[in-house]
């Protein structure tokens, strides 16, 4: 076992596929020679040479277009975005041809490509550099979308999106990238579709993901000494989406908090919130909650920043009035 | 160009395509107007030298990427005209089982890599296929088609630069029928050759072909393929040509002036072509033979493209995951 950062851990669990598997190929924009503009690739270069860790032009379609023709001919392509926010710019690659086209040629083609991206806000990068775009892409169907929290589930779950044989969005928080965690030294490998239980209480369930995970951890300490206790969920994965789990907690304590960065409209809480109310209304003690950025552009001074993400006073807050009302 | 690097054999099988694709492509014109055809079709009439000639400069293994406008393509790698017919159809017996249609004709077991409907975004795809066979050491190389008007998106510049930079063995060609949709391309693009003065700007040969030669084009095509297999990198062609109808199913092409057109039509890559073989001594009676065949194929395929059966809610849900399945959550 060794501490080890978030952002580490996806140098850790792209080489350990990489060693598993030849078909297993890298490509972005500084990721090979620099080793990634935020240092989260450095080492794989020196390890698996100049034809599998590859540099690009800043072409973000050629990317993403090179890492679809490589997949469906046969490669497992890692291809990195370098901020989520540039998915604007090759948004056709991904929503209208890696997603369509496996249902378009009636299962003639398959492809098993990861594109992992700095997703999210924290480092006072602006509206351009910030944006959590989940909900972007989980609204694509054709589209597996999976947000570590910690440096542990990003070895677990990049290992299970390489793996996996259709495309997967994999949403690295930027401001998590420092965030240090305990792994073992062996093999980690996670599943799909397997949201995670941190904590047990019989009161409220807080339901979170990416960076909003430790803030939601931290919320529930600070509620449970107000006499309020909570389960937290983390998703970690939006498609599949582990609804049974999420139901059987949601049912176990009557209310449901989501705590979600992304911008209020269409985020994934949204979604949760429709289900709940859909398959177990009558286990609901009160209404769902949907705790978010609000409906802005990220701001980039600090402390306008810190205002629009939700914290953890402002997730207490919530919860703690609405819990009292 | 000459012709001389096509034997006869070659020759006659250029002109079984190119015709087999012709009545085609008129056939599909002919179900619209019964309306059998629903939703919308780019035709590749006048066309058809290039997805000829191309196809047979190309071999087993290798990849065709194409566009909306890709029967032509889709048949010449040898995809059978009653799938491709009855996916126009909207059938079950269609080539994706009627969840393409036209403007996405793909058949992965013929090298068919897919038509893709927005423009401009295949080429970065067909650079992955060839840094794919360049990565696993086979000697298979990536073909994009596209039109004159993909020549001004970003995914064209795009791609073409990564291709340079990685030496990939992919081929550009370009089918330049002189009119992007409804516009003249020379109006809105800033050199006169839109794929061919681009190329000189990323490091590559300036190439035009006849594009309504297919002996011309199977030359040029033959030469760039085998450069890409040799290592030596990418290669832009620029074929001129010219379709014969409107953009879409619902454009009559009335935009371009009559003189124009009857230059073109005067110009078919097809009359040309027969007259080519009669001069060259083939037996009218084994051109003639050529052609009531592949008029009967194109029967053949009609007949049973229209007794294909309607899709079944049994594909809806299908493959839109690899597991077979669309299923988003447990």
């Amino acid at each position: 076992m060794a501490q080890l950062t978030y952002r580490e851990a996806i140098a850790r669990g792209i080489a350990q596929e990489m060693r598993r598997d030849e078909s297993v190929v890298f490509l972005g924009e500084d990721v090979a020679a620099a080793g990634g503009v935020f240092k989260g690739t450095v080492g794989l270069l020196e390890e698996f040479g100049p034809q599998r860790v590859r540099d690009t032009p800043i072409s973000e379609q050629a990317i993403l277009g090179a890492a679809m023709g490589a997949a469906m001919t046969g490669l497992r392509p890692i291809a990195e975005i370098m901020f989520a926010d540039f998915f604007a710019v090759c948004w056709d690659i991904v929503a209208n041809e890696i997603a369509k086209s496996r249902y378009m040629t009636n299962g003639q083609m398959s492809f098993p490509l990861v594109i992992r991206s700095g997703n999210g806000g924290g480092l006072r990068f602006g509206a351009q550099h910030s944006q959590d775009v989940s909900n972007w892409a989980m609204m694509i169907p054709g589209l597996k979308v999976v947000a570590p929290s910690n440096a542990l589930d990003v070895i677990g779950l990049m290992a299970a999106s390489i793996r996996d044989d259709d495309p997967v969005i994999f949403l690295e928080s930027k401001g998590l990238y420092a965030s240090k965690t305990e792994v073992p030294d062996t093999d980690v490998v996670d599943t799909l579709g397997s949201a995670k239980v941190l904590r047990h209480g019989g009161d409220a369930t807080i339901v979170s993901l990416g960076m909003m995970v430790p803030r939601a951890l931290a919320a529930a300490e600070e509620l449970a000494g107000h006499g309020i206790d909570c389960t937290v969920l983390d998703v970690r994965s939006l498609v599949p989406l582990d609804t049974q789990t999420i139901l059987r907690e949601v049912s176990a304590t009557g209310r449901l908090f989501t705590v979600e960065e992304n911008p209020r409209l269409c985020g994934w809480g949204a979604e949760l919130s429709s289900i709940v109310t859909e398959e177990v209304f009558y286990d609901l003690d009160g209404p769902s909650v949907r705790i978010t950025t609000p409906h802005i552009p990220l701001p980039a001074a600090d402390a306008l920043e810190d205002m629009a993400l939700p914290s953890v006073e402002r997730i207490v807050t919530t919860i703690e009035k609405s819990m009292n009302s | 160009m000459t012709s001389t690097a096509t034997d006869v054999s070659t020759k006659i099988a250029l002109y079984r395509t190119q015709y087999e694709l012709r009545l085609f492509e008129q056939r599909a014109y002919d179900l619209f107007l019964e309306n059998l055809v629903k939703g919308t079709s780019h035709l590749g009439l006048g066309q058809e030298a290039i997805a000829a000639g191309v196809a047979a400069a190309m071999k087993q293994g290798d990849w065709t990427f194409a566009t909306y406008r890709g029967h032509n393509h889709t048949l010449a790698r040898g995809a059978g005209m009653t799938p491709v017919l009855a996916e126009l159809l909207g059938r079950a017996n269609g080539l994706m089982a009627g969840k393409g249609g036209s403007m996405h004709l793909t058949s992965v077991e013929h090298g068919m890599m897919g038509s893709y409907a927005i423009i401009g975004a295949h080429l970065p795809i067909a650079c992955g296929a060839a840094w794919s066979a360049k990565y696993r050491g086979t000697d298979q190389v990536s073909v994009a088609f596209f039109g004159d008007g993909t020549t001004n998106i970003g995914a064209f510049h795009e791609a073409l630069n990564f291709a340079v930079v990685w030496q990939l063995p992919v081929i550009f060609v370009c089918e330049n029928n002189l009119w992007m949709e409804y516009t003249r391309t020379t109006e809105v693009t800033a050199v006169p050759n839109p794929a061919a003065d681009r190329a000189l700007a990323y490091g590559l040969e300036s190439i035009i072909v006849d594009g309504n030669d297919a002996d011309a084009v199977f030359e040029v095509a033959s030469a760039a393929i085998a450069r890409a297999r040799a290592g030596q990198g990418p290669s832009m062609i620029e074929a001129k040509t010219y379709r014969h109808g409107g953009h879409s199913r619902a454009d009559p092409g009335k935009y371009r002036p009559d003189e124009e057109v009857k230059e073109w039509l005067a110009k078919d890559p097809i009359v040309r072509y027969r007259a080519r073989l009669i001069e060259l001594g083939v037996p009218l009676e084994q051109i003639e033979a050529i052609e009531a065949e592949a008029l009967a194929k194109v029967d053949t395929a009609t007949e049973e493209a229209k007794a294909g059966a309607t899709p079944g809610e049994d594909l809806l849900m299908k493959d839109v995951w690899a597991d077979g399945g669309s299923a988003w959550r447990n």
